[in-house]
């Protein structure tokens, strides 16, 4: 089983928005939905590597800032063109203030 | 040097792979992320606000026109007509291209695939071909919108002017599509599951211009043309009038947008009319700011970008002779200073692409 690991606090990222986070030679976006809650995807952009956490959180969905591709980040699935491939996503939770992402 | 290779399958396209020009690290200004998610924050209001006054005045403009053909005294109307159809459209297909338009996905959608005919230019192609032009701006052998390619052809470029080339092109490529084919340099960017519907958008707007056609031929007049199709032509010279600027003898096959494009300060017309794109070295850095913030965005960061040209005139003619150098010499391009508060260009990145600037 994956170990949790400390990615931020949570007050590094407000709400309907995304941050950075590098670990093991990956990078990694972690997002606080409109409700609270926490999800982490891969950091790069399935289409042309852009870095998501430079792009726009509008609900649910990630756009990135290149070219306008979505991605729900609750699930990973691309939504709109130019990106066709899906995201992976991490279970991600925020306990005693800090952001914690399982993504061994 | 040898002779520049803009074909997207030929060896100047391999060698922006072998190199890491292809799809590269660009250079970005720093902005604080509080004023960047601020900045790209979408709105409908003055998309909405901005389609309905172009829809009025195209509507208005071609009733008049259609009220006084075929007197000379329609001209003026044809002309402005022409000019929202054949260039104002140019920047609604570009901005909705971007999804920034509109914050309604819908809006965005609709607005494009209307520009998209009005410019004929596929929806579906060209939203690949731009995502191509901003991933790789100006790499030879990549970027598949390279406007002014070297050496300069001056008989095509002011023929653009009445949309010879760009739209002889474009009807061609619709009856190609049409016909079932997708031409093979399309094929390198547009993936294989999006190809089906690029034959199915062709195929209704040949159905669009074939009852044109037909309502002209009942007719004996060209007034239906003079409404779809025509326009494109003689409403066209705005659009490339602009375009041109954007990039126009400024580096290529360099990795810093500040080096390749082109801010200009224009008139409020003009930018109506090109919904704030004069604002280009912006737009390229952060393409996701919408039209309608480019200028707020231009504000913040102008301290680390050239000044901008001052106007469509003066931009014309800093552009024009270095076009014409680049007859003689196609190494040849305008760099251009950067203001002390900014930070420097990056020779070491760009060594090769530098060698035969005029500062």
């Amino acid at each position: 089983m994956s170990q949790w690991i400390d990615a931020c606090a949570t007050d590094d990222v407000e709400e309907e928005d995304v941050i950075r986070f590098d670990h093991g030679g990956k990078t990694f976006a972690i997002y606080r939905s409109p409700d609270g809650q926490w999800f982490c995807t891969d950091g790069l952009c399935s289409h042309e590597q852009v870095h998501l956490a430079d792009g726009l959180v509008i609900d649910y969905m990630i756009e990135c800032p290149k070219h306008n591709g979505q991605f729900d980040y609750r699930t990973g699935e691309a939504k709109r063109a130019p990106v066709c491939i899906n995201l992976a996503t991490y279970p991600a939770k925020a306990e005693g203030g800090r952001v914690l992402v399982q993504i061994g | 040097m040898p002779k520049r290779d803009y074909s997207l399958l030929g060896a100047d396209a391999r060698r922006a792979v072998e190199t890491g020009l292809a799809a590269a690290d660009w250079y970005h200004t720093e902005v604080a992320r509080k004023d960047m998610k601020a900045l790209m924050q979408r709105a409908n209001s003055p998309a909405i606000r901005d389609t309905i006054v172009l829809f009025a005045c195209m509507i208005a403009f071609a009733a008049i026109g259609i009220a006084l053909w075929p007197s000379l005294w329609s001209v003026p109307f044809w002309l402005a007509y022409g000019v929202l159809y054949g260039s104002s459209m140019d920047s609604r297909w570009h901005e909705c291209s971007h999804g920034t338009a509109f914050k309604t996905p819908w809006m965005n959608d609709a607005l494009y695939n209307i520009a998209s005919f009005c410019m004929v230019r596929n929806p579906v192609t060209w939203r690949w071909s731009h995502a191509r032009h901003h991933t790789d701006t100006y790499i030879v052998g990549r970027d598949p919108e390279i406007a002014i390619m070297r050496p300069p052809v001056f008989f095509k470029l002011i023929a653009n002017f009445f949309g010879l080339f760009d739209a002889w092109n474009g009807w061609s490529r619709m009856l190609l599509n049409a016909s079932g084919k997708i031409e093979a340099q399309e094929a390198t960017f547009i993936p294989a599951s999006e190809q089906p519907k690029v034959i199915r958008v062709a195929r209704i707007w040949v159905l669009i211009y074939a009852a044109t056609l037909a309502l002209a031929l009942a007719m004996h007049s060209i007034l239906p043309l003079m409404v779809i199709g025509l326009p494109r032509l003689y409403g066209a010279w705005h659009h490339v009038m602009t375009g041109l600027l954007q990039h126009g003898g400024l580096a290529d096959n360099v990795i810093d947008h500040r080096l390749n494009s082109r801010t200009v300060y224009m008139n409020r017309v003009s930018r109506f009319i090109y919904w704030n794109m004069n604002y280009h070295v912006e737009h390229h850095m952060f393409p996701m700011v919408p039209y309608h913030a480019l200028p707020r965005l231009h504000a913040m960061i102008k301290h680390d970008l050239p000044a901008p040209n001052r106007s469509i005139a003066q931009a014309f003619a800093e552009m024009w002779p270095a076009l014409r150098r680049q007859l003689a010499s196609e190494e040849y391009f305008l760099k251009r200073a950067l203001p002390a508060t900014a930070k420097p260009y990056r020779e070491d990145l760009h060594a090769a692409a530098l060698g035969t600037a005029a500062q």
